[in-house]
């Protein structure tokens, strides 16, 4: 940990400042997609028989503008702000991070145009075409590159622990993208890949499980390390254990895919692997859990006045859940009963509601008041929006555990003739209510995002108006 | 800074910390390791449905009760050994097969629809799944899947052995009005399929890319200049919809599957 504060630099902060904006835009835009297709489920004609709105093609708009759109800002404006103020330095091409951050709203316009139009790979959260794939790849590699360059210009001895699973994410994304979107066109919007059945499907949830493991859960890890020391102005509790954290967490996540092809077609001893694997990781995750969580100790009371903190804590709870939540799934007999079902919907939110998106919000607001240089327009609006967006995503998450819990129990029911109780659209009427209050949640918690959009555009609207005063001032 | 000298860690750890690239090295290697152990062998264990272009599946070999070896050419169609020469020859139970022109052509829009959102095309081998879907699935069945059809959640049923269960009609009926059929169906209409026409350049040049794939390319034997050649008529004055159902019916009867093989080892 740098102690001492060196000479004042002048930190590339313009395009960070954008990156933030967006992601509170994208935060809102994802998040209301996401309610759309959640109410398409519980009230199908809401798709007005337009083919662009159907659930099929509205859902991965869904999942790319939570994932790409909101947490890819959230991440990439968290890496520069991090990584120039842990190492000193400005960026080694702030014309390089203007590049990537122009890039990845191209790419993120491109998404909401293509998607609907039904202009899809067919890959599960990868789902963008082939030519888009490759815009993302030089992107994201402008981020990568500009990233890690900029971590070797530091004018400290160390590099700090947030810039470390910053890059494990950038080298683990650029494998997973090269690999898994191998493909040969047919058409500009069309491509098959190489990888066919067992094969395929293994390498797509290599991908699918190291999104989650790198970018949704390494790269928003880097932002505990850096923000929750920040906001509590304490020390990062254990600097060994976040040594063993990121090294356990780098070489072992990467196995964990396979559990999500227990009892396919896959051969057994790789999602036994898969499964084996994922239960050890309970220990990193944990450790790293406690390691946020800790490094509050003797400073707990801040809890009750300063709300962003809330967020960075509540995020820990959240991920220390999850991250319990998913090595139990991936137990083959619990698999056996939550595979397929809603369950996973609900362990997914439990992470991106409550992990991903609180410890984004609690940045964010820490990031707006540091790069515009003043408080909050309104601290009271902060709080309400932690309440609000915790009571949406529980909402979200229990409606999700129970109607998944009872879907695979209805499935594999039999009556006293040995034959199965339940036809399957009987499955269907009875997840209603849960769709109903699920849509609810997601309601509840994209609207605190609005809440959010209006408290930063007001603080820097707020912000912008004491500097040109200031300015005017200055002149005279 | 003396404290910047001090080593709270291992000597190792410190000398990565201070090094961009030493750190930047390790770290790509850790990364791969999982990766590489998980995923290469399915390229060439037994199992995976890794075929070998003439007809051989990496030592695959499925076993009946009398633990004698099922010839691969029972579960995957090989035309040089069939009764049955050609895709239109081909009937259910001749083993698995790649998709015939209308077939494929459906598999496209059932992509670009989303289908596998909600539908899954994996049976797993549980008792319920028996009863409610059929045999469970095999490796060797989405072996021509090039971008495979598993899915992952099952808002509507598996859709792996749909071939044959209902009528087109009733299909028909189904993906234009879902609700007319199944009232509690909360899936989207698909009426506007029966207003599009199938894509005939575009599947034909599918079919070519398909022969051409790296791994488990459809043998030029299968998809020969004959068959390719009488895709176009096959094709023409079809609809999205005469493509989605034929894909359907072709789903999950391709193999005879017999009592008492454990298909899995």
């Amino acid at each position: 940990m740098e102690a001492t504060q060196a000479t004042p630099v002048k930190y590339d902060m313009d395009v960070v400042r954008w990156f933030t904006i967006m992601a509170v835009v994208y935060a809102v835009v994802g998040t209301l997609v996401g309610v759309y297709v959640a109410a398409e489920l519980a009230w199908p004609f809401l798709n007005f028989d337009i083919a662009e709105l159907s659930f099929g093609r509205l859902r991965p708009l869904h999942t790319n503008a939570v994932i790409f759109a909101f947490g890819g800002c959230v991440l990439m404006a968290t890496g520069f702000y991090m990584v120039q103020r842990t190492g000193q330095t400005k960026l080694w091409s702030n014309a390089m991070a203007w590049f990537t951050f122009w890039g990845w709203n191209l790419i993120i316009v491109l998404a909401v145009i293509t998607l609907p139009l039904g202009l899809t790979s067919g890959k599960e959260y990868a789902e963008l075409v082939w030519p888009i794939d490759i815009m993302i790849a030089v992107v994201w590699l402008s981020f990568g590159l500009n990233h890690i360059l900029t971590t070797a210009i530091r004018k400290t001895s160390h590099i700090y622990v947030s810039n470390w699973f910053t890059m494990g994410m950038i080298v683990m994304i650029t494998y997973l993208h090269v690999v898994n979107s191998m493909a040969i066109p047919v058409s500009m919007t069309e491509a098959f890949s190489i990888y066919s059945g067992v094969q395929d499907a293994m390498i797509q949830w290599w991908w699918g499980h190291n999104a989650v493991g790198f970018y949704l859960t390494g790269g928003f890890l880097g932002i505990m390390y850096y923000f929750i020391p920040k906001q509590s102005g304490r020390p990062v509790f254990s600097y060994r254990l976040s040594v063993l954290h990121f090294w356990t967490l780098s070489f072992g996540y990467v196995w964990l895919g396979a559990h999500h092809l227990q009892y396919t077609a896959l051969p057994d001893w790789t999602g036994s692997l898969g499964a084996a694997i994922s239960l050890a990781m309970i220990i990193p995750s944990w450790g790293g859990a406690m390691n946020g969580m800790m490094t509050l100790s003797g400073a707990w009371d801040k809890l009750r006045t300063d709300y962003i903190l809330r967020f960075l804590v509540t995020a820990m709870a959240f991920y220390a859940m999850s991250t319990f939540d998913g090595p139990v799934m991936s137990i083959k007999s619990v698999n056996a009963l939550s595979h397929y079902t809603d369950w996973t919907v609900g362990h997914v939110h439990a992470g991106a509601l409550g992990w991903m998106a609180m410890i984004s919000f609690g940045a964010i607001y820490h990031m707006v008041k540091k790069l515009w240089n003043t408080e909050m327009y309104s601290e009271r609006l902060v709080n309400v929006h932690f309440w609000v967006s915790l009571i949406g995503a529980v909402t979200y998450i229990v409606a999700m555990w129970v109607s998944g819990i009872m879907q695979g129990l209805m499935w594999r029911d039999y009556d006293e003739f040995g034959s199965l109780t339940y036809t399957f659209i009987e499955s269907v009427s009875a997840m209603h209510p849960y769709y109903v209050m699920r849509t609810v949640g997601g309601a509840i918690f994209n609207l605190c995002t609005w809440i959010m959009l209006y408290n930063v555009v007001m603080t820097v609207r707020q912000a912008s108006a004491v500097r040109s005063v200031n300015a005017v001032a200055a002149k005279a | 800074m003396s404290d910047h000298d001090k080593i709270y860690s291992t000597k190792l750890q410190d000398k990565i910390e201070r090094n961009t690239l030493l750190m930047f090295v390790l770290t790509a290697i850790a990364v791969s390791v999982g990766g590489i152990v998980e995923i290469v062998p399915l390229f060439y264990l037994p199992n995976t449905a890794m075929s070998g272009g003439d007809g051989t599946f990496n030592g695959t070999s499925h076993k009946d009760l009398q633990g004698n070896a099922i010839h691969m050419d029972k579960i995957v169609w090989n035309p040089a050994t069939s009764a049955h020469k050609t895709l239109d020859e081909w009937v259910p139970g001749d083993g698995v097969r790649p998709y015939k022109a209308l077939e494929l052509a459906g598999r496209s829009v059932y992509i670009r629809e989303g289908c596998f959102l909600c539908h899954s095309q994996m049976i797993r081998p549980f008792r319920d799944e028996k009863d409610r879907y059929g045999h469970y699935s095999i490796a060797e069945e989405s072996m021509y899947d090039h971008t495979y059809q598993w899915g992952s959640k099952r808002t509507g049923p598996d859709l792996a052995r749909v071939g044959g269960k209902y009528s087109d009609e009733w299909h028909r009926k189904h993906l234009k009005y879902p609700r007319d059929v199944v009232p509690e169906s909360v899936m989207p209409n698909y009426f506007f399929l029966d207003n599009a026409a199938v894509n005939v350049d575009k599947t034909i040049h599918t079919m070519n890319v398909m022969t051409k794939m790296p791994f488990n390319p459809v043998p030029r034997t299968i998809y020969t200049d004959a068959y390719l050649g009488g895709a176009k008529a096959e094709l023409e004055n079809k609809t999205e919809m005469d493509a989605v159902i034929a894909f359907l019916q072709s789903l999950g009867n391709h193999v005879k599957f017999e009592e008492g093989v454990n298909y899995r080892d």
